[in-house]
């Protein structure tokens, strides 16, 4: 048997096709067939046709080649993008997106993080914001605008709810526009944990004046918060950090109140000693630890002057 | 059939010509994007960012350069160890024609930015179609020769290219399956943890097909002919074929470690790639001992070393992906440089060394003459293997770094590194990568001007007697 499989072509290449096809079905066909496969959240949407289209977007430009969208449950990768992947998330993605490589940061939980003003921002110029980002200017995007019988035609192909007032609305919209309704809604169908968040028993900045601890906060700040608060803290995407109007209400307050909301962001909704938290800022507990946001904070303090 | 064999050997030139000249186009633009690493202003938007660029880069060198080079050389093969002319050599020949105008239609539309983002089948779906029916006429052919054959005993080769039309024809059909919007659009037909089985079942599965099984085909049969040593062992190539194409199906989800995709599905494919380091280092020892009875042939005959380098790298490949794959080291490494590092080592050191080695066997004996010079490819010869080495050299030390930052914490817990100060880390690798692009592409220039040189030598095809 084995001696004459070697000289019968036909006989070998079924052979071949059976022993390729065990694996194929006990790792892939069978699961297809269960539940185990199709999970979705309860409280996951389909995508829009502007989401949809700001999602063609997103391959057509071979983000995914740079950027993953699967957060893996590991402690640090938590802490740095939020809530680890879940299998139901995903139910509507039409492939995958989860990526393989990250030269970006991962964008599994980029929706709602920061305004949409700071990813027009960030498209049009990503080096205003990060000066040593190797990521490409997407501004142009905004050159092409969306076509509204093809985004008719992809919600159709796959089947998401529409109504003719949402093609309608896709008139005057540009890719920039699609992409960035489509980042928008990233990883929001899980909820969002507060962080682990650097607590702080002081309520008086330790560090004000400190020279050394202004030049670490001056460098901090440079890398991630001038870009919206502008280089010399007055104010540009977000509010001034130099004036006494602190979420939209004038009034000094404490050391203790902009720890806050450097720790937590200001998209939390909670009020704090009389003034609502409703704003676009993303928190930065987990990636700075109290040092360094009583530095950044003695830096704010040193432009003020 | 003397005329007939005159015909065949233009339809393998024909291949051979059109796999250097889309693999010039793919290592260009491999280079254009390794500077856009550090440099970004070297995207020019619309076509010529990194995100529609690396796409053309991959599928120009795995199946420009990797399948133009398998089909040509495959129909050399196959015609020796039948004993007969092709087939069919007029569909031969159309196979070519179809073959470079699959590819000119991908990289155009690949630059347009038809991308059905799933990686090595990322063609829209009417060229998939046309992909298909390329892969239909070569199955056409290879069969049709192989049963009218004229040697009884099907060599080792034959069954490496046997497995690959069979293996090409299911993975390629189910992974493109696809819900068409457009003309130009379409959407995998499976949704999220669904979609990424599929596709790492195919995306693995295309290395093993594409840079495996063809290229060790290559292997068994140009190993012996230009050593003048048989095989060391037939029955070690029976057990490392059967367990290599069994094993080989289960281990896609080694991709997709610490993902959403159920745990036992990982799990499995972690043990199976595991297991795979068996069949392919049964591949490594056969040529290993095959050479062992002679080993003076490395400084002898100057294609010996290519072949022993390109299966060392197999080697180390095949023991550094299984690595890879466990969970420990997945977490540290995975979405890291250290992957392209991995990749490039298979493709550059064992893809490309063995291939060219097999052009510089083939060209001379369809042109009835000798290779132009031994000293230039000798020179191409270490010029592809410093620059493969600066580039995954650099990759896996810069990989494991990027792990270990994104890993790192404070001693109160929080993280040590934000992204960009671990991305900016990088650069220096980035460049030095590109450096070793340089020296890669710089043989791998020697290489072709060595091969016109001979083309231009031998000028006329030659005909041979069946």
């Amino acid at each position: 048997m084995q001696i004459n499989l070697y000289k019968k072509p036909v006989l070998f290449a079924i052979v071949s096709a059976v022993v390729i096809l065990i694996g194929t079905i006990a790792t892939m066909f069978i699961p297809m067939l269960t539940p185990q496969m199709h999970p979705k959240l309860e409280n996951l949407k389909p995508y829009t046709p502007l989401e949809l289209m700001g999602r063609d977007v997103y391959m057509k430009e071979g983000c995914h080649y740079c950027h993953t969208q699967t957060v893996r449950p590991l402690k640090t990768e938590v802490m740095r993008y939020g809530e680890y992947s879940k299998a139901g998330e995903f139910a509507y993605d039409h492939p995958f997106l989860w990526g393989s490589k990250r030269t970006g940061p991962d964008l599994a939980r980029i929706g709602g993080k920061y305004p949409d003003a700071w990813h027009y921002g960030h498209f049009e110029d990503p080096q205003k914001f990060f000066p040593e980002s190797n990521m490409p200017k997407y501004g142009w995007l905004k050159n092409n605008p969306i076509n509204p019988s093809e985004a008719e035609a992809s919600v159709k192909a796959l089947g998401f709810p529409y109504t003719k007032a949402d093609i309608e609305k896709l008139k005057g919209k540009n890719e920039l526009d699609a992409i960035v309704a489509y980042i928008q809604v990233l990883g929001v169908a899980v909820a969002k944990k507060p962080s682990d968040k650097p607590k702080s028993d002081m309520t008086q900045n330790p560090l004000i004046g400190n020279k050394e601890a202004i030049a670490i906060g001056k460098k901090l700040y440079d890398t991630n918060c001038a870009a919206c608060h502008g280089a010399d803290g007055r104010g540009g995407i977000g509010p001034s950090v130099v004036d006494n109007v602190w979420l939209n209400k004038e009034g000094e307050v404490g050391d203790g109140f902009i720890y806050a909301i450097i720790a937590e962001g200001t998209s939390t909704g909670k009020e704090i000693e009389g003034r609502i938290a409703k704003g676009g800022m993303p928190p930065y507990a987990s990636q700075f630890d109290e040092n360094k946001i009583w530095a950044i904070m003695a830096y704010m303090n040193s432009l003020k002057k | 059939m003397s005329t007939d064999y005159q015909f065949d050997n233009q339809t393998v030139n024909g291949f051979i010509v059109s796999s250097i000249f889309w693999g010039v186009v793919g290592i260009v633009i491999g280079l254009w994007i390794s500077i856009q690493m550090w440099a970004p202003s070297w995207n020019i938007p619309p076509y010529f960012t990194f995100g529609r660029l690396r796409v053309v880069h991959t599928n120009g060198l795995a199946f420009g350069l990797g399948l133009g080079a398998i089909f040509g050389i495959f129909y050399y093969i196959t015609m020796r160890l039948t004993k007969r002319p092709l087939m069919f050599p007029k569909l031969a020949r159309f196979h070519l024609y179809l073959f470079n105008i699959a590819i000119a239609l991908a990289a155009l539309s690949l630059f347009a930015g038809m991308n059905q983002s799933l990686e090595y089948a990322e063609l829209e779906w009417p060229l998939d179609i046309v992909v298909v029916i390329m892969w239909v006429i070569f199955a056409i052919v290879i069969f049709g020769t192989i049963i009218k054959r004229r040697e009884e005993q099907m060599y080792i080769s034959l069954w490496y290219i046997i497995v690959t039309v069979v293996a090409v024809a299911i993975l390629y059909i189910v992974n493109n399956l696809a819900i068409p919007a457009t003309l130009t659009k379409s959407y995998h037909l499976f949704a999220g943890v669904n979609s990424a089985n599929v596709q790492w079942w195919y995306g693995h599965n295309a290395v093993g097909f594409v840079f495996t099984t063809p290229i060790l085909a290559m292997f068994y049969y140009f190993l012996p002919k230009s050593t003048g040593i048989p095989i060391y062992s037939h029955r070690l190539s029976i057990i490392s074929f059967w367990s290599l194409v069994f094993a080989y199906l289960w281990t896609g989800a080694h991709h997709l470690v610490y993902t959403p995709l159920p745990d036992w599905i990982q799990t499995l494919g972690i043990v199976f790639t595991m297991f795979l380091i068996a069949p392919s280092w049964g591949s490594v020892v056969n040529g290993y001992y095959t050479v062992a009875s002679d080993w003076s042939k490395m400084r002898t005959n100057y294609l010996t070393k290519f072949f022993i380098l390109g299966i060392t790298f197999y080697g180390l490949q095949t023991i550094q992906g299984p690595t890879q794959g466990l969970r420990i080291v997945s977490q540290l490494i995975h979405y890291t440089d250290w992957i392209p590092g991995h990749v490039h080592m298979g493709t550059m050191g064992w893809v490309t060394m063995t291939a060219a080695a097999a052009i510089y066997y083939v060209v001379p004996k369809i042109y009835n003459t000798t290779i132009y010079s031994e000293k230039i490819a000798n020179i191409h010869f270490w010029f592809v293997l410093v620059g493969q080495l600066i580039f995954s050299i650099t990759m896996w030390i810069t990989g494991i770094q990027q792990g270990a930052l994104w890993k790192a914490t404070n001693p109160d817990g929080s993280l040590a590194y934000t992204f960009m100060e671990g991305l900016v880390k990088n650069y220096p690798y980035w460049q030095l990568r590109t450096l070793g692009g340089i020296i890669f592409t710089v043989g791998m220039l020697f290489f072709i001007y060595n091969i016109y040189m001979t083309m231009k030598k031998g000028k006329t095809l030659s005909h041979e007697k069946a």
